[in-house]
């Protein structure tokens, strides 16, 4: 500030000049504040560059490619001409993915509610941090304990489930497999997206507004009834939510899908049980690393990985959206939200 | 149900019974608790079983100075001996360069969305974009940078290409938790320090920034927690290198997951899984190292509400 002695503000207005009230204009600020608004834009144009570049190194290869992209399970982008189609990858990433969610989001609920409203409240916290540790495991430990350790006690679970229901093609249990099947994968992708999607409900179900709460036991009801007519509607789009980023953390875990899943002989016609080996676009990106020797053939892996980046866009958006849409008036069921807007205009009006 | 059948005779038979709960809702609500209890152990003996597993096979080579000291180099599969200095370096760099790129955009975007975006349309498309960046992939970062480090610019597979894309994964949560801390920062502040005429850009960094700055530090900590057990980029944009390689720009790098990696074919081969072990029970212990401290300064600092 240059000139603000005693005499300078009541001279100004006398002037004729606007009078200064914020120091706008000087160089550090303009700086600054072109600094952090080329931060912000950075941010947009990562984004954008990634779609963008993924894209300009996948359509030469794309162009020249001889299968169906979307349709073909072949993947031999080394021939000439190059032939690959990303069918046998989707389906597989979609599905673990899939059960991995169908797996962890009721025990995450579980778990968010005990932490919330059935935990003592000394425990509470402690016990939410041990679940956020979870989250701290490096993916690679995942797959190692994953595919050693945890992968044996999968097999009666399989074993049970593939005699029980194995006329059902996804159930269907190929003589050839062991543990590195889809269903193992899923399971321990499970335990990884545990944390996020329970980190995710735990906010949401500690927002119930206290009335709500209060009103159900005020009526009677038990800790669960409290729980399944106020905690629960309150939450429900918020856990739609957080299921759905669990789902894209799933859609693109790496090294403990590439550990765990085992890869199918090229020989063995395609099978689309979940007891049997696979690979999603992730780990077969990751596999054939060394194989980005032609921009030819990585451009085809460039493409595998354009179409998760899109996946994975289209999945958190949709996670985003169902926030955004039901934020400013809280997350609320239809019903309740009308009965607290009237309230609220009640208050408003008082 | 005890106290409903204490409680009906003093009803005197009447319909009414409004102290007690029907056996099928004292049941349900039971049989809930149980279920929610369940869940919890459920939760909890993975993370217990990993830690078991990690720490009971890998931590015999620790207390071996030359885990600390020694590379691995001219080390087969076969023999014992070597450590995991070499590793231990890479990812301290890799997550250290990756940590000077991402922190001050981070900052920046964060201080950008609190103090001068607020409300408006780039705003709300940065914030969007942020929660796009958190859920790519790793493999997909590993992807990009590939395309724009090796495809397009021509340059060889290093530690700083890995770092470039361990950038886009640490942006995000570093971004986010600063943003959560500079909202958390009292009006007052601001503008005590604007009536004193300090212009803005002085306010966020004298006035602002410092209050927050425990905050901000959890952040980096934890997104370098996050950054630092990926195996995804460092598969895909540097070649593992069993010597010490101190310089990111130049040649293969160890790391602690390439090192896990390197040997997890090789299990049944004693020394070799010592090895696997000790490393990643050395990165976890790196991880929850980082997160413990995260939580610690993020104990002593948070901001006071009145």
């Amino acid at each position: 500030m240059s000139s603000t002695d005693g005499t300078a503000p009541p001279d100004r207005p006398a002037d004729g000049k606007k009078l200064e009230l914020g120091p706008v204009g000087h160089l550090g600020d303009r700086l600054f504040s072109g600094m952090a608004h080329g931060s912000g834009g950075l941010v947009i144009l990562i984004v954008a560059f990634v779609g963008i570049f993924l894209l300009a190194l996948a359509i030469p290869s794309l162009a020249r490619n001889e299968s169906s992209f979307l349709f073909s399970r072949v993947w031999e982008p080394g021939a000439s001409p190059p032939r690959f189609g990303i069918a046998a990858l989707f389906y597989t990433t979609l599905i673990s993915s899939i059960i991995a969610m169908v797996i962890a989001v009721p025990i995450a609920v579980g778990v968010a509610l005990f932490t919330t409203y059935y935990a003592p409240k000394r425990l509470a916290a402690p016990v939410a941090h041990a679940i956020d540790l979870l989250a701290a495991v490096p993916s690679i430990i995942y797959g190692l304990w994953g595919i050693l350790f945890f992968a044996p006690i999968l097999r009666p679970v399989i074993n049970g489930i593939g005699s029980a229901l194995g006329w059902i093609p996804i159930f269907e249990k190929p003589p050839t497999a062991d543990v590195g099947v889809v269903f193992t994968a899923s399971v321990v992708l499970a335990i990884m997206i545990l944390p996020v999607v329970t980190a995710i409900s735990r906010e949401i179900f500690a927002q119930t507004p206290i009335a709500h709460r209060e009103g159900a036991l005020a009526l009677g009801a038990t800790r669960w009834e409290m729980i399944r007519t106020a905690v629960l509607p309150y939450g429900r789009s918020g856990v739609v939510s957080a299921s759905m980023l669990g789902l894209g953390r799933a859609l693109g875990e790496t090294v403990a899908v590439l550990i765990i899943l085992s890869v199918p002989n090229a020989n063995d016609p395609w099978n689309s049980s979940i007891f049997a080996g696979g690979e999603t676009f992730a780990s077969k990106i990751a596999n054939n690393a060394a194989e980005f020797d032609s921009p030819e053939k990585t451009g085809a892996y460039i493409a595998a990985g354009l179409v998760l980046f899109v996946v994975t866009f289209l999945v958190n958006s949709a996670a985003r959206l169902i926030v955004a849409r039901s934020a400013p008036g809280g997350k609320r069921p239809r019903k309740i939200r009308r009965i607290g807007d009237k309230a609220q205009t009640e208050g408003a009006a008082l | 149900m005890t106290t409903i059948a204490a409680n009906r005779p003093a009803m005197d038979g009447k319909a009414l019974d409004l102290t007690g709960k029907s056996g099928s809702r004292a049941f349900k609500n039971t049989l809930a608790t149980v279920l929610i209890g369940l869940c919890f152990l459920l939760a909890l003996i993975p993370l217990l079983w990993i830690l078991w597993t990690v720490i009971s096979k890998g931590y015999s080579l620790l207390f071996d100075a030359a885990w600390w000291s020694e590379s691995q180099r001219g080390i087969t599969v076969r023999r014992e001996g070597g450590g995991a200095y070499h590793a231990i370096m890479g990812t301290l760099i890799m997550a250290l360069i990756t940590a000077v790129i991402a922190v001050p955009i981070a900052i920046l975007g964060a201080i950008y969305l609190v103090e001068y975006g607020k409300g408006t349309k780039l705003a709300r498309a940065v914030s969007f974009m942020i929660d796009i960046l958190t859920g790519v992939p790793s493999i997909v970062a590993a992807l990009f940078i590939y395309a724009v480090w090796i495809t397009i610019l021509g340059f060889n597979r290093v530690g700083f290409a890995v770092s470039l894309a361990l950038v886009l994964l640490m942006l995000p949560v570093v971004l986010r938790s600063t943003e959560e801390m500079l909202k958390l920062v009292p009006d007052e502040l601001r503008e005590a320090s604007y009536a004193l005429g300090v212009p803005k850009w002085k306010t966020i960094l004298k006035v602002v920034i410092p209050t927050a700055f425990g905050g901000i530090v959890t952040g980096v900590m934890l997104g370098l927690a996050r950054v630092m057990g990926e195996t995804a980029p460092l598969l895909i944009l540097v070649g593992y290198s069993k010597n010490i390689n101190l310089n990111p720009f130049d040649g293969f790098q160890g790391a602690l997951p390439t090192m896990i990696n390197q040997d997890r074919t090789e299990l049944s081969l004693q020394p070799a899984a010592d090895r696997v072990w000790a490393a990643a029970l050395t990165l976890i212990l790196l991880v929850l190292l980082l997160n413990l401290l995260a939580r610690l300064v993020a104990r002593f600092s948070t901001i006071k509400s009145k």
